[in-house]
C-alpha cells in the first residue's frame, strides 16, 4: 500500500460519519422502502457469500471439499482442520510475528509522528521546510518502488528474519505526521501560553496538555495503521526467510501448492485464511467508530 | 498558520530526529540506491556491477514482456476502479436512504477492508477453483466457456479483479456515504420541488456535489491497484496464466527478488517512482484547488 496508505490531502467529508445525520425528517410514502431493505440485505448477502463459503470449506473433511456438487453447508471437521492448521503452517508463530509487526508499526508510526508534528508546529527552527517536504516525499516511495534497494539496506543492518527489520523501516509516516499537525493547529495558543505560565516546558505540555486531547485521533490512527501492518505482505516477504519470522498472511501462499503433485489441503488452508483475517475484521468490527473516523481523516 | 510558541535551540531537532533517521535510511538511501542501480547491470557471472547508461530503460520499453505488464496493471486498474467505483456507489446510495438499522446495514457492508489482499485472494481462488469451486460448477450448468483461470488468462484476470475489488468496498463504501451524509438535505428537496425524479436528481443534483469524493475514490483505487496489489497476484497467480495476470510490481519484484536481475528490476522501480508521483501531484493539485477554490 502505498505508504500506509496515505494522501493527505482529502476533499471535505464530515469525519463523524457514524453519527446520525440530524435532518429534518422528509415525508415519505409509508411501506415504500421495502425494496431499500431486500436490495441492501441481498448486496451484503452477495458480498458476505464468499467468506461464509470459505468458512464452511474450513469445516468440511477433505472428501467433502472436493465431492461435486459443491457442497456448501458447514460439516463437523471444524476442530480437526483447525488444530491441522495450527501445527501444519505453524500458526501460534505466524500469528505472534503479525501481532508484533503490526503493533510495532501502528506504535511506532504514531509515536514519531507526534514528536515530528509537534516539534513542526511548537518550534521555529531552521530547515523546518526541509524536514516537512523529506516526509512528504516519502509518500510517493511506497515498497514497491523500492524494492531491491532496500532489501540491500535492510540486510546491510543485518535486519533480515528480525522484528527491528519487520517494523523499523515502515514507521516514517508522512499522513500521520500531517494528521497531528493538522490537530496540532486547531488547539488554541492560549493552552500553550497558559501552560507556560504554570511553568511546564515544551515536553510536559506535550505529556501533560497535547497528549490527552489527540487521544481520539490516536485510537483511530491505532485501527488504520493496525489493520494496515498485520496486512503488509510485500515487506515480511522481503525481509524474512525463516518460517520463524513468516508473519501468518505470508504462510497462507506458502500452504499453496503450486504445480500439482501434493494433494491440496483446501480445508485447512482456508482455517488458516480464517484465522489470519480474523483479528483485522474482529478490530473493524469491534471498533467501528474509531475505524470509521480514522479511515476518513488518514483515507486509510 | 499557528505561531511558534516554545523557544530551544536543540529539542525541535531531536524531536523530529527519528523519522527524519528513518525516512532517511529506509526511504531515500533505497530510492537512491534504485536510481543508482537502474544505471548498471549485472556482469554474466553477476559479481560486479557494469555502466551501462539508459541500457535498461531502452531495453525496458522495447521488451514485449514489459509491455504486457504495462498493458495488465492498465486493464487491471482500470477495471478494479471503475467496477468497484460504480458498485460502491450504488450501495452507498441504497444505505443512504433514510431507512431503520442504516448503522447494522454499514457495518455489514464495512468488514471486507480489514481483508488483506492475498488473503481475499486466495478465498476467491476457492470460489473459482476450476475443479471444485462452486462458480465454475454453476456456470458449467449454463454455458459451455471454459472457466479455468488456470488456462485461461482472461479468467485469471477476472478473479483477481474479483478479489480487489470486494477487498475495497467497505473502503469506498465508507467515503461515499460520508460524501452522501454531507449532501444538505435542503438541496435535494429543492429538486424534489422542482419535480425532478430520483433518477433524474441523482444524476443532476447528487452526483456532480459527490465528485470530489469520487475523484478522490478514484485516485486512490488507481494507486491501490498499482501499487497494494502484489500479495494478490503473488499469493493467487503468480502472473499466470503466461503472463496474463503479470502486472509492474509484481514484475519488478519477480525481475529483482527471483530472476536476480538488479538493473532491470531497479529501472521498472525508478519507472513505478514517476507513476506514483504523478498520481500523487494529481491528488494534491485537485485537493489545494479545492479548498482555495
Amino acid at each position: 500500500m502505498i505508504v500506509e496508505g496515505g494522501y493527505t490531502a482529502l476533499p471535505q467529508v464530515p469525519v463523524d460519519v457514524g453519527a446520525k445525520v440530524a435532518r429534518p425528517a422528509r415525508r415519505r410514502r409509508g411501506g415504500s422502502r421495502w425494496w431499500v431493505h431486500a436490495g441492501l440485505i441481498a448486496a451484503i448477502a452477495l458480498i458476505a457469500f464468499p467468506l461464509y463459503y470459505a468458512f464452511a470449506i474450513s469445516t468440511q473433511s477433505l472428501a467433502e471439499v472436493t465431492s461435486v456438487p459443491p457442497r456448501l453447508t458447514p460439516s463437523w471437521h471444524l476442530w480437526a482442520n483447525y488444530v491441522a492448521a495450527w501445527h501444519k503452517a505453524r500458526l501460534g508463530r505466524l500469528l505472534l510475528n503479525s501481532l508484533v509487526m503490526a503493533t510495532g508499526i501502528a506504535v511506532g508510526k504514531i509515536a514519531i509522528s507526534i514528536l515530528s508534528a509537534f516539534a513542526i508546529v511548537y518550534f521555529d527552527f531552521r530547515g523546518k521546510q526541509v524536514v516537512f517536504w523529506m516526509i512528504f516525499v516519502t509518500l510517493m516511495l511506497p515498497v514497491p518502488v523500492r524494492i531491491m534497494s532496500t532489501y540491500e539496506v535492510i540486510s546491510t543492518l543485518g535486519w533480515i528474519d528480525t522484528y527491528w527489520g519487520l517494523t523499523v523501516p515502515l514507521i516514517a509516516s508522512a499522513t500521520a505526521t500531517f494528521l497531528f499537525r493538522q490537530f496540532f493547529q486547531t488547539v488554541p495558543d492560549s493552552l500553550a501560553e497558559a501552560a507556560q505560565l504554570d511553568g511546564a516546558g515544551p515536553l510536559r505540555f506535550l505529556w501533560s496538555f497535547l497528549l490527552p486531547l489527540s487521544w481520539t485521533n490516536v485510537a483511530a490512527l491505532f485501527v488504520i495503521l493496525f489493520i494496515y501492518g498485520w496486512n503488509e505482505y510485500l515487506w515480511p516477504l522481503m525481509i524474512t526467510n525463516s518460517e520463524e519470522m513468516r508473519t501468518v498472511v505470508i504462510g497462507i501462499e506458502k500452504l499453496v501448492p503450486r504445480g500439482g503433485g501434493e494433494i491440496p489441503e483446501w480445508n485447512v488452508i482456508m482455517a488458516v485464511a480464517m484465522m489470519a483475517l480474523l483479528p483485522p475484521v474482529a478490530v473493524i468490527l469491534f471498533m467501528q467508530r474509531w475505524f470509521v473516523k480514522g479511515l476518513i481523516e488518514t483515507e486509510k | 498558520m499557528k505561531r511558534a510558541v516554545f523557544r530551544n535551540r536543540w529539542l525541535p531537532y531531536l524531536l523530529v530526529l527519528p523519522q527524519v533517521v528513518v525516512t532517511l535510511v529506509f526511504f531515500f538511501w533505497p530510492a537512491f540506491g534504485s536510481l543508482r542501480l537502474s544505471l548498471y547491470r549485472s556482469s554474466p557471472f553477476g559479481d560486479r556491477l557494469i555502466f551501462a547508461g539508459l541500457d535498461n530503460f531502452t531495453r525496458l520499453l522495447g521488451s514485449a514482456d514489459y509491455l504486457q505488464s504495462v498493458v495488465n496493471s492498465f486493464v487491471f486498474a482500470f477495471a478494479v476502479t471503475f467496477g468497484g467505483l460504480a458498485v460502491s456507489l450504488g450501495l452507498a446510495v441504497l444505505a443512504n436512504q433514510k431507512i431503520r438499522g442504516l448503522a447494522l446495514y454499514r457495518t455489514a457492508l464495512l468488514w471486507p477492508y480489514g481483508i488483506a489482499p492475498a488473503v481475499a485472494g486466495i478465498i476467491w481462488l476457492f470460489v473459482f477453483h476450476p475443479a471444485y469451486g462452486v462458480l465454475p460448477f454453476v456456470l458449467s450448468l449454463v454455458t459451455s466457456v471454459r472457466f479455468n483461470w488456470l488456462l485461461e488468462g482472461w479468467v485469471a484476470m477476472l478473479l483477481i479483479v474479483t478479489a480487489a475489488v470486494w477487498k475495497q468496498l467497505g473502503y469506498n463504501i465508507a467515503f461515499f456515504l460520508a460524501g452522501l451524509q454531507a449532501i444538505p438535505g435542503s438541496v435535494l428537496e429543492a429538486a424534489q420541488v422542482d419535480g425532478a425524479d430520483p433518477v433524474r436528481r441523482f444524476w443532476r443534483v447528487v452526483f456532480p456535489l459527490l465528485s470530489p469524493v469520487t475523484f478522490f475514490l478514484f485516485v486512490l483505487n488507481v494507486v491501490f491497484a498499482f501499487f497494494e496489489t502484489f500479495g494478490l497476484v503473488h499469493a493467487v497467480t503468480q502472473g499466470g496464466p503466461g503472463r496474463a495476470t503479470e502486472i509492474l510490481v509484481y514484475k519488478a519484484y519477480n525481475d529483482g527478488f527471483v530472476n536476480q536481475q538488479l538493473g532491470t528490476s531497479a529501472a521498472q522501480s525508478v519507472i513505478l517512482m514517476v507513476v506514483v508521483t504523478g498520481l500523487t501531484m494529481l491528488q494534491f493539485r485537485y485537493a489545494e484547488k479545492r479548498v482555495t477554490y
